[in-house]
């Protein structure tokens, strides 16, 4: 259900941008989500023509740049995939694993005209 | 240009391969845009803006108000029904008289958590948040203000009983503590392992009923530790009160040692 916050988070940056950046439309909008952010993709794609309806993203695209999860381990120091965040290193079999990436949730590019 | 938003004329025309709804999920990368020479007046601005920006800056700012007045703030979380109001009530009773204790509640709808709050001589604050299924750092911000909390106080949030959503939404607090209860399945920090993983505290609530239910203590804590190798871990029962001061000493301490570093 979050989801839809942080849709509504999309359009008030995209409505400052235009503010700032001059531009009435947004053709399409490229999100990056990590693989291991809270972030369930189908239901962003779901609730996104609801959020932007009557904006100036109404008929934008919507696309993802998917960021894999990786993390470092705390016992051998090396990176290991990681598809969930209770994955273990995949070298030594530790738990202890930092995630170096794979939570980011961020708008990277838009276009506009 | 830019690095944060792309705020300079930095911009270029070019063609994106097109996503509609239906393929939306096939990622794509930045190796798949061309420029287009051809292109109409559209541009493409680069950004890297956080989805949870705004929350996080109103998150920041709360943080530096309760670090500033030396207010100490837990964020409670857990599925509905977990205990967290027994367990707030619980703890007013045993330490109200040892430091000053605020709450804000947060619920779909009624006032009936604050009310229970209310009830032990407390302030309490009850945020509606309506459809949405978590509280935000603008409304706590908000909130504070309104209940005007003094200095050396503990403020105990209690988020919206939701395991999924409040784990992305900082508050301001220092510890986010997420309440288990026995009578629910002892894989769920593996389930929503995104708030065990957020925890700082996890508390296993309704021990007293482990008789007469299928949980598996050490397998609920191996799985915790697995997401959050870091998490502390307190059994207790806030009806019974079995255990109950290792919860309450642990509250102490923090506050002490929040008032030393606030003295400083």
């Amino acid at each position: 259900m979050h989801e839809l916050s942080l849709l509504e988070n999309v359009r008030t940056i995209l409505e400052a941008h235009a503010r700032s950046q001059h531009f009435q439309t947004v053709e399409n909008i490229t999100l990056e989500i990590g693989a291991l952010s809270c972030v369930e993709l189908e239901a962003l794609t779901f609730a996104f023509a609801a959020v932007m309806k009557g904006s100036l993203a109404e008929c934008a695209e919507l696309k993802f740049k998917r960021i894999e999860g990786q993390g470092r381990c705390f016992e051998c120091g090396q990176l290991t995939p990681m598809i969930e965040l209770y994955d273990v290193c995949k070298h030594c079999g530790h738990f202890r694993v930092e995630i170096v990436s794979g939570l980011e949730m961020k708008i990277t590019e838009l276009k506009v005209r | 240009m830019c690095g944060i938003c792309g705020c300079s004329d930095m911009s270029f025309s070019g063609k994106f391969i097109p996503v509609n709804k239906a393929n939306a999920l096939l990622f794509t990368s930045y190796d798949s845009i061309q420029g287009d020479e051809s292109a109409d007046k559209s541009r493409l601005i680069q950004m890297e803006v956080d989805l949870l920006g705004k929350n996080n800056s109103y998150a920041e700012k709360n943080r530096h108000y309760f670090q500033e007045h030396g207010v100490f703030v837990l964020n409670l979380v857990s599925s509905p029904g977990a205990g967290k109001t027994t367990l707030l009530v619980e703890t007013i009773k045993a330490l109200k008289e040892v430091f000053p204790i605020v709450v804000i509640e947060g619920d779909q709808q009624t006032q009936h958590d604050a009310d229970r709050i209310r009830a032990t001589g407390v302030r309490a604050l009850q945020i509606n948040t309506g459809r949405a299924c978590h509280l935000d750092a603008q409304g706590i911000g908000v909130a504070v203000a309104k209940l005007g909390i003094e200095n050396n106080s503990f403020l105990a949030i209690e988020n919206v009983g939701n395991l999924v959503c409040p784990s992305a939404f900082d508050l301001g607090e220092a510890h986010k503590v997420v309440v288990l209860s026995v009578t629910e399945g002892d894989d769920k920090p593996l389930k929503y392992a995104d708030m065990f993983y957020a925890a700082d505290l996890m508390i296993i609530n309704k021990i007293d009923l482990l008789p007469y239910v299928d949980f598996d203590m050490d397998r609920c804590i191996a799985f915790a530790r697995q997401v959050n190798p870091s998490i502390h871990i307190i059994e207790l029962s806030a009806t019974k009160g079995d255990h109950f001061s290792e919860w309450t000493n642990w509250l102490r301490e923090s506050m002490q040692k929040m008032i030393k570093s606030h003295a400083l």
